[in-house]
């Protein structure tokens, strides 16, 4: 037995779920697929006094276009996502990321609004998120709302979600006809999380010249974050291997205090930044090229 | 301290009505509540995968669920993969054959993937084999013998559904039973094997 003790609550509906979280007379979190959540109980990092189970919520599983997003709730697993053809065909830069989470055994349970929420700073679906403009709803005691995932990741495990409040559904938008994406990363073996990745999208204008560029590292800093300057350095230049290094050394350099463990040193993490950058800038401009090819 | 909740649960066919300890994860109730000990029990935080079983047909790490999160669940431990008279399952014989196991505690969690990974698609590609293979940690065989395990389970089964292997009605068969008309039984009735 290794959680100490809790309790565990189901409800059905969202309403009953944030009434649960907001119980002032126990400490409550709310439980999507575990796979964050249950290694914390189980080696005691996290004692709350009672998880709000959101497995039986009704209406937090659907995955769905809806005016030009792709509407995925928060208890939709990645293997629902892994072998939706709508999202693979719709968003495919989702389907890649999500390929690249642990392995079928963890995400027949993993869940999308579960991974946002724990904001993992080497997870793939925040910094797919925040290259893609993602949207998160959440509801609370005062009602739901819409954050940005720019502005959802606030620090290391820490995202804008108040207290009481629940991940209801993330939104990403359809990719646009045109639109070149790359999702690359470097870890010990696949599945395990990230030493440094990178979401990348670019969009080629009339004359050819790069555009919109988007540029999201992960598992680099306490949270996913746009390498703006790199992508200054790209837009509006034709594509091309010189450009596409320098843009991928100047994201690597704007990186304020790379994380450093026992499975890669600050310095490596950068160096694999700058190269794994580069050449998704190159990958996305190819794919931006010819859409029907990508 | 928190009072035990009744969950009703089907393993390996014989369904369950049990009180659990909220905090009781899965794989503690599968061996300590059911004495299904053939479910082994490793690092605790998802990363070994000798826990994996079954629940609903999916491989899932069960020291990362809790028990009461399985009411109402199917779950398939190694202990259903033997046939009626106790006959190893192919995909067990192939383990042995190619020496895909050493010590064996690994095994279980090995074998359930492997299972779910061959119900799924009869005949998976190479990345798809070393993904799945890959969720689960050996530190004995250095996985060749597990690699060549694979190949081997799936030649024996011949794009036989592992579930279909003794007929209809072995675990996630189409016939078997489902928990709610199944005839409960206490806790003490456990590890008393598979009902079939």
């Amino acid at each position: 037995m290794k959680p100490a003790p809790l309790d565990h609550a189901a409800p059905t509906t969202v309403g009953e779920a944030v009434a649960l979280l907001n119980d002032p007379e126990r400490e409550a979190v709310a439980l999507a697929g575990g796979q964050s959540l249950m290694p914390m109980l189980n080696l005691r990092l996290a004692r709350p006094d009672l998880l709000v189970d959101l497995t039986r919520v009704e209406g937090l599983d659907h995955i769905r276009e809806s005016a030009g997003w792709i509407e995925m709730g928060a208890m939709a697993t990645k293997r629902a996502v892994e072998r939706s053809s709508l999202v693979r065909e719709r968003q495919p830069m989702w389907h890649e990321a999500t390929l690249q989470i642990g392995h079928p055994q963890i995400r027949n349970r993993g869940t999308v609004g579960g991974s946002m929420a724990q904001a993992d700073p080497a997870a793939e679906y925040p910094a797919a998120a925040v290259a893609l403009g993602a949207e998160v709803r959440a509801v609370g005691p005062s009602g739901e709302r819409t954050i940005p995932a720019t502005e959802f990741f606030l620090g290391y495990l820490t995202t804008a979600l108040a207290p009481g409040e629940i991940l209801t559904e993330v939104r990403v938008p359809v990719i646009p006809p045109g639109r070149g994406w790359a999702f690359r990363e470097v870890c010990r073996r696949h599945g395990d999380f990230a030493m440094a990745g990178t979401a990348v999208t670019v969009d080629l204008d009339a004359s050819g010249r790069c555009t919109a560029t988007r540029i999201a590292l992960f598992g680099v800093g306490p949270v996913p974050a746009r390498a703006v300057e790199a992508e200054k350095i790209v837009d509006g230049e034709a594509p091309g291997e010189e450009i596409f290094e320098r843009a991928g050394r100047a994201a690597a350099g704007a990186i304020d205090e790379p994380l450093a463990d026992v499975h890669a040193s600050a310095d490596y993490r950068r160096h694999l930044a700058a190269v794994l950058t580069g050449r998704a800038l190159a990958q996305a401009a190819t794919r931006a090229g010819r859409p029907e090819g990508s | 301290m928190i009072g035990d909740r009744r969950i009703r649960v089907s393993v390996n066919g014989t369904a369950y009505e049990v009180g659990v300890e909220p905090r009781t994860t899965l794989v503690d109730f599968l061996r300590a509540d059911l004495g299904l000990t053939g479910t082994h029990v490793g690092c605790e935080h998802g990363v070994c995968g000798a826990c994996t079983v079954l629940v609903d047909g999916l491989a899932v790490r069960s020291c990362l669920m809790l028990a009461v999160q399985a009411d109402g669940s199917e779950i398939t431990t190694v202990e259903g993969l033997e046939g009626p008279e106790g006959e190893l399952h192919p995909i067990q014989e192939a383990f042995l054959e190619e020496h895909g196991l050493q010590c064996g505690f690994c095994t279980p969690g090995f074998l359930m993937a492997t299972y779910e990974m061959l119900t799924d698609d009869p005949k998976p590609d190479e990345d798809e084999i070393m993904e799945v293979l890959g969720g689960q940690i050996c530190r004995c065989t250095g996985y060749q013998g597990i690699r060549r395990a694979v190949d081997c389970a799936i030649d024996k089964l011949g794009g036989t559904r592992p579930a279909d292997v003794f007929g209809a009605g072995g675990p996630e068969g189409p016939d078997a039973p489902d928990a709610p008309d199944a005839d409960p039984v206490g806790a003490d009735g456990a590890g008393e094997g598979s009902a079939r």
